[in-house]
């Protein structure tokens, strides 16, 4: 009996590390875009809930391969960061932050009510499935296999890229002074709509993994979009290595936690945790301000 | 301003014609004219609050002028936003340094040389660099807010060489330093200027500038009100009065 216990502890442990890849992707572009232009995009999940209608559209009605649809929609996903910069952004860039918080809180509401009209409310699914595979007595779901692959060697790409290119390191650069960038022969405004439409690709990154795991429907973000956000204030808002951590820490609480009791309950434990770690460290664990 | 340049080959690198400049509701700078003759060390003196910064400023197309033209060679910097004012061979070292407290040494300069032009000739303007601070190279991979000050103005010096410039701007290179940093500061700035580099320095250090440059004029509430070799400056009355509390 306690050997059987084991090893399904081990199995929760296991998954648990898989989702944590999966949701330290999907902090990633939020963290990203927060850190360089220091507004959270409130509805960075609907951009994902976008890139995988994108994805199942282009694939599942249009016949397109899997991997070109995947690829489309990370580009438009890509392109809709840089346009939410420049159209709904920009033209706030300098009030408080209050005011920058609502307008992607409505953006947000704008994407979700646009999917619904345009796509109805019925759950949608590409129907590709995989077959879990089965290691001795502990068994996993392929798409997470895959997504903590992908979500790891997206993350190593974007570490070395905003670690050796130049334009990287002048994303890193415009978030401690933006105004001496011109000085560099750096245009401010060019960086923000790369660092946009780089997290816009991130999320359309998440999309490709959602799709595989997740029926599509227009309040899908409202799955993950909030523990998208409570990662990346747990781990410090705009500290890319903090949500990181903070993900699979996270992950750990919601699937050991839902092992011992119920699924539902392994999320209760998280967000118990996270209200614990505000009132000791409301900048987050990592968080510097 | 009929004083000629000691190395003076041609025409002026800089010129300023006129130049009014300020911010919303405060004029800092009236009808300023001056020029930069290639390969000359020129010092813009004065107190406190004169313009001095905003004069720099100005020329980085950082500050809109409301009146007045920059030439840079010839070319007004009329339409130049300021992101491309380095890509006509203007580089400044702004005031208080302003490095990236965060990036490593190493990659503020990096950052110096960020213009595509400018990245082919990376290594070696980097050992160009580290030649003539070697302090920065022990230091390469320390994270620059962690800097003596002394380093740090190294640091934003060899950043601002980092892009190759025919033109540097140092904006109050000694401020915030110990004396005898200061000292080793200006005899950087003075290395500089024999490298064949053609210097702007904006100071309010009068005494120590005007021993390292070739000319200078007198910035006082927004307008020039002197100007002529640095030796002669520094033997008026009207400067040793007021500056040199002599």
């Amino acid at each position: 009996m306690m050997q059987i216990f084991d090893v399904f502890l081990l199995e929760a442990v296991l998954n648990g590390l898989l989702l944590g890849g999966l949701l330290a992707l999907l902090s990633l572009g939020l963290n990203l875009v927060f850190g360089v232009i220091d507004v959270v995009w409130i509805c960075y999940a609907e951009l994902i809930m976008v890139g995988m209608y994108a994805i199942y559209y282009l694939y599942a009605v249009f016949g397109w391969p899997l991997l070109l649809a995947m690829a489309a929609g990370v580009l438009l996903v890509a392109a809709a960061g840089a346009a939410l910069h420049q159209f709904v952004i920009r033209p706030v860039l300098a009030a408080e932050p209050i005011n920058q918080l609502l307008v992607t809180g409505g953006v947000l509401f704008f994407l979700q009510a646009a999917a619904t009209l345009a796509f109805g409310i019925e759950f949608k699914n590409i129907g590709v499935s995989f077959p879990p595979i089965v290691v001795g007595d502990i068994s996993f779901s392929m798409p997470r296999l895959i997504s903590f692959g992908v979500a790891l060697a997206g993350m190593l790409a974007l570490y070395l890229f905003l670690k050796r290119s130049y334009l990287g390191t002048a994303i890193r650069a415009i978030s401690q002074d933006r105004g001496i960038m011109p000085l560099m022969g750096v245009n401010p405004h060019r960086i923000f709509i790369i660092t946009s439409a780089l997290g816009g690709g991130l999320a359309g990154l998440a999309a490709c993994l959602l799709v595989l795991q997740y029926d599509i429907h227009p309040a899908i973000g409202l799955s993950f979009g909030p523990i998208t956000f409570l990662i990346c204030v747990l781990g410090g808002l705009g500290n890319m290595a903090g949500g990181f951590v903070a993900a699979f820490i996270f992950a750990q609480f919601i699937s050991v936690g839902g092992f011992f009791l119920a699924v539902e309950w392994g999320y209760v434990i998280a967000f118990v945790f996270f209200i614990a770690v505000m009132f000791w460290r409301p900048q987050g664990i990592w968080g510097s301000k | 301003m009929s004083i000629p340049a000691p190395k003076s080959s041609g025409g002026a690198m800089l010129r300023l014609e006129g130049v009014s400049a300020g911010y919303a509701g405060f004029q800092a700078l009236f009808n300023v004219s001056l020029e930069v003759r290639p390969g000359e060390s020129v010092a813009v003196i004065g107190p406190n609050g004169a313009g001095k910064t905003t004069l720099l400023r100005t020329v980085s197309k950082l500050i809109e002028l409301s009146a007045g033209e920059i030439l840079m060679e010839g070319r007004s910097l009329h339409a130049v936003p300021a992101h491309e004012v380095i890509a006509l061979g203007i580089a400044q070292v702004p005031e208080g340094r302003r490095l990236f407290a965060r990036l490593s040494v190493e990659e503020n300069l990096k950052m110096g040389a960020f213009l595509p032009a400018a990245r082919p000739r990376y290594t070696e303007r980097l050992k160009f660099v580290y030649s003539l601070f070697p302090r920065l190279q022990e230091r390469s991979s320390q994270i620059a807010g962690t800097l003596s000050g002394g380093e740090q103005q190294m640091c934003a010096i060899g950043r601002a060489l980092m892009s190759g410039p025919k033109l540097l701007l140092l904006d109050e290179p000694s401020a915030g330093l110990a004396p005898v940093v200061v000292q080793s500061i200006f005899a950087l700035v003075k290395r500089i200027c024999a490298e064949g580099y053609t210097v702007l320095i904006v100071e309010q250090n009068i005494r120590q500038v005007l021993k390292v440059v070739d000319r200078a004029y007198l910035l006082e509430t927004g307008r020039i009100k002197m100007d002529g070799p640095s030796a002669e400056l520094l033997a008026s009355d009207e400067i040793r009065k007021a500056y040199l509390g002599i």
